[in-house]
């Protein structure tokens, strides 16, 4: 699994990077940066939680096939 | 010497092209041959051709023309063809040369394309300023009804806005379907749902143009020239510091030094871009070994891109030419992913501190930063562009920009060799 981020929907809310600091930190605008693309297994749940949070959807959370 | 023998074989594309308006269809089937019925060739036949053939798109990225085909025919559905006449790289011209004058091979190829995807739709999308080639396809199309060529597939004219993104393939697709012309978030790519959510294939009109002579001649021909990875010949804009600037079709690995010797340089030479302002500053001393095809010049960071050559010259000013290109990349995005608006603007904001003299001390690390953080984070390539072309510039350019950092505005600042839409190179602008 991995993270994606729609940028176009992305506003800058920022709670990902609170929900999942392991693999998400944010820019000096306050915009994700997702690091690496394999999602370690241990955080695939805190990810699901980190999409489902992302008041606009932005956060996609995604099969390695997608 | 080997290369110019070689070129000898050309032109392919530009036959008959120079002082009149356009090839009228007479003279193009003089010239070419008519198209061999496409309706007898199975269109699995034809997408094949024109892998074998091995040519690569010629909008900028080089994706390879006969698997991006192979893509779209294997959707399910009526798929649709869109030519890409966009051409909205500013230092671009190679585009609109073969929309004017030779319309025709456009067409040809835009045929074929159809014929190969299960197409019996194709758009040329043309950037709306662009009048002469909006004028000459109407009266190609005109020829072509008149002379009742009964392979051709209903064209459809589009215009689109003006802009650097309107060529990006996701931006193109949103035009056509009526939305506004910026990329959308993919996927679907188009070649999965495009227009009226149509498999789509977006070929650009000189790659369309390959393919209408490959049909003709064959794969063996088409391979005749340029390299093994980069069969055939390319049609390159060559500006900046030469005699003779223009639109040349050479074959793909020819030397730099030979292309730049046949226009004939009028300055001493500072370094030469290569691939637009996606591209690379290749400095002068690296010039000589580079030969124009993706082997060569991926040694140096560099793609052709979609043949934009800009030999710059010790008269210009690198660090303002790079600073106006930053200032464009701010003004050019679609402003809808906020890493882009905000990154470019930043980045824009202090390679023009750097350029006057008035940058914090902190500019250097700011942007390493900020240029590093940029790339896969917008819906388009244009922030992985923008940082590619402004790292190119502060590596290559380092000792100028160190300079105009001390120093600020040299007297060759004003000088301006990379061109701009009006709007970014309005006199006074602040950033």
């Amino acid at each position: 699994m991995r993270l994606r981020v729609n940028p176009i929907r992305c506003v800058a809310h920022g709670l990902c990077a609170e929900w999942l600091p392991e693999s998400i930190r944010l820019d000096q605008w306050g915009y994700p940066i997702v690091d690496g693309p394999e999602l370690a297994p241990e955080l695939v749940e805190h990810a699901r939680r980190a999409a489902d949070a992302c008041p606009t959807l932005a956060l996609l959370l995604e099969s390695d096939g997608a | 010497m080997m290369a110019t023998a070689v070129q000898q074989l050309l032109p392919r594309l530009l036959v008959g092209v120079g002082d009149r308006a356009m090839v009228h269809l007479d003279e193009h089937l003089g010239a070419h041959g008519p198209l061999p019925d496409l309706l007898a060739r199975a269109p699995d036949q034809l997408i094949e051709l024109v892998e074998v053939a091995g040519v690569r798109g010629h909008g900028g990225a080089s994706f390879p023309a006969g698997k991006k085909m192979r893509a779209v025919a294997s959707r399910p559905g009526p798929a649709i063809v869109v030519a890409n006449g966009s051409e909205g790289e500013p230092a671009s011209k190679k585009d609109r040369v073969l929309m004017r004058e030779l319309p025709h091979l456009v067409l040809d190829g835009a045929a074929v394309a159809a014929r190969a995807v299960g197409s019996s739709d194709a758009v040329i999308a043309v950037a709306a300023d662009d009048e002469r080639s909006l004028r000459s396809l109407e009266s190609a199309l005109h020829q072509r009804r008149q002379a009742r060529l009964h392979d051709d597939p209903r064209f459809e004219l589009f215009m689109v806005a003006p802009r650097y993104l309107s060529g990006q393939e996701s931006a193109l697709v949103n035009a056509i379907n009526g939305g506004p012309g910026i990329p959308t978030f993919t996927p679907p790519r188009p070649f999965e749902r495009g227009v009226d959510r149509r498999p789509t294939l977006v070929q650009n009109v000189e790659t369309l143009a390959h393919i209408a002579l490959i049909v003709r001649h064959g794969a063996d021909w088409f391979r005749e020239v340029g390299t093994s990875r980069d069969p055939g010949s390319v049609l390159v804009t060559l500006s900046g510091a030469v005699t003779a600037p223009g639109v040349y079709e050479i074959v793909h690995g020819m030397p730099l030094t030979e292309l730049l010797d046949i226009a004939g340089l009028d300055d001493e030479l500072t370094a030469v871009l290569v691939g637009g302002y996606f591209g690379t500053w290749l400095p002068t001393a690296t010039v000589p070994g580079v030969r124009l095809a993706g082997d060569s010049l991926a040694e140096h960071g560099a793609t052709l891109g979609a043949g934009v050559i800009v030999a710059l010259g010790v008269a210009a000013c690198p660090v303002a030419e790079s600073s106006r290109i930053a200032d464009f990349f701010a003004d050019e995005g679609a402003g809808q992913c906020g890493p882009c608006v905000h990154g470019l603007d930043a980045i824009a904001h202090s390679i023009h501190g750097l350029a006057t003299g008035t940058a914090s001390r902190h500019a250097h690390s700011d942007l390493e930063r900020w240029l590093a953080e940029l790339p896969r984070r917008g819906a388009c390539q244009h922030p992985d562009g923008a940082a590619k072309f402004i790292s190119s510039s502060l590596r290559t350019f380092a000792a100028d920009f160190a300079d105009h950092a001390r120093h600020g505005p040299c007297d060759r600042c004003r000088s301006q060799v990379l061109p701009t839409p009006a709007v970014a190179a309005q006199p006074g602008r602040q950033r």
